[in-house]
């Protein structure tokens, strides 16, 4: 059971444990130097053995913590998962402790958060970019980057060089088109956003 | 009806049969198409319905799918073209040997369809001549069969021997 004795059980000695709430799943934050110890422990002591899933969330540039990594553990013992937050101490260079020696699993997942957030993970046996090409120079799910990418070459130059192709910011459309949840279902939908313009002609005033 | 159809009228022509080069060249290659099937995203999958035995695609002789860029001289460009994959769309086009024709099958290969994004190469026809280009997201086996055929139209009315002499198509080493 996760209840307030599991709870107190698990922050008793490790000061640097703190729960910022329980409304879906328990959510703990940690520190990155104990974050091996603590999902250590959680998978050899409390069943929490396997990793749901890691990833990253951006604060944008003007937060004085820009990332957070988010791990999910799921015990199927106690049928109930548990998410860590683990605070990047550095805004610029964020660094993180690799998990893949705890997790397996954590291997990918933190190949696509270092490929799309730029979070360096320490003593990761293989950190390189896994969805996007090697030699590509942004990290596309920061606050930062726009949707619509940014001109680059090609990977390959001898294509490039042949067929003049390039890597270029797509065409918008005065998109993206996104539904919002609240109002008038003829405003809300996407077909009610303002189309009027283009990358080629202003927005009409 | 056809100006360019081989016909053999033997009350007419005795044993001999007059027409032109390039109307039997041309009428060989568009009933022999072997597509190669460059199958990126979810329009594969009506690639391969399109090629069982409900809409069976060899009723238009072009059932011949090849894994092999050697092998075949039809690239169905069916899915989502990453700029990552754009590479390996190119180099397996020139790996097929001439004459060939390309087919963007549906939105994504067409124009990058609904993914306006950092990642998405907006339309194969960056990276390779396309022939055909099929609508739908993913378009339906007919709309595949029309464009097969419409692509039969159309290498049925190229100068099929003037081409011979004509320069290769720049490839990039593969």
């Amino acid at each position: 059971m996760i209840d307030e004795d599991f709870v107190s059980l698990l922050l008793k000695g490790r000061e640097y444990l703190s729960v910022l709430h329980q409304e879906d799943c328990l959510t703990l934050q940690s520190d990155p130097a104990h974050i091996i110890d603590l999902c250590t422990h959680l998978r050899d002591e409390q069943t929490f053995d396997l990793l749901a899933d890691l990833t990253a969330i951006d604060q944008g540039e003007d937060a004085s913590t820009r990332f957070i990594l988010v791990v999910h553990l799921y015990s199927l013992i106690h049928k109930s998962y548990l998410r860590i937050h683990v605070n990047c101490l550095d805004n610029l260079n964020p660094e993180v402790p690799s998990l893949s020696g705890v997790f397996p699993a954590a291997n990918w997942h933190e190949r696509e958060t270092f490929d799309m957030f730029g979070i360096s993970f320490t003593e990761h046996p293989n950190l390189k970019r896994i969805l996007m090409w090697d030699e590509y120079p942004y990290y596309p799910l920061r606050k930062e980057f726009p949707l619509a990418g940014i001109e680059v070459p090609l990977p390959a130059a001898d294509v490039s060089e042949v067929t003049g192709a390039n890597v270029d910011p797509a065409p918008m459309m005065g998109g993206p088109f996104v539904s919002s949840s609240n109002g008038r279902l003829s405003e809300a939908e996407p077909r009610g956003k303002d189309e009027s313009w283009t990358e080629d002609t202003e927005k009409l005033l | 009806m056809y100006s360019n159809e081989v016909g053999y009228n033997s009350k007419i022509e005795g044993e001999v049969i007059v027409t032109r080069a390039d109307a039997v060249v041309n009428w060989i290659r568009k009933h022999s198409v072997w597509p190669m099937p460059m199958g990126l995203a979810c329009c594969a999958i009506e690639l391969m319905a399109s090629a069982a035995s409900r809409y069976d695609i060899s009723r238009f002789g072009m059932e011949v799918m090849r894994f092999s860029p050697r092998q075949s001289d039809c690239m169905i460009v069916a899915g989502t073209v990453t700029y990552k994959m754009a590479e390996v769309v190119r180099r397996i086009y020139d790996q097929m040997g001439d004459p060939k024709w390309v087919v963007a099958m549906g939105a994504c290969a067409s124009t990058g369809g609904m993914y306006r994004s950092y990642a998405v190469m907006q339309g194969v026809d960056n990276v390779v001549p396309v022939d055909v280009y099929v609508s739908g997201c993913p378009p339906r086996p007919e709309a595949l069969l029309d464009a097969m055929m419409k692509l039969q139209d159309k290498i049925g009315n190229e100068p099929a021997v003037k081409n011979l002499s004509k320069e290769p198509v720049t490839s990039v080493a593969s």
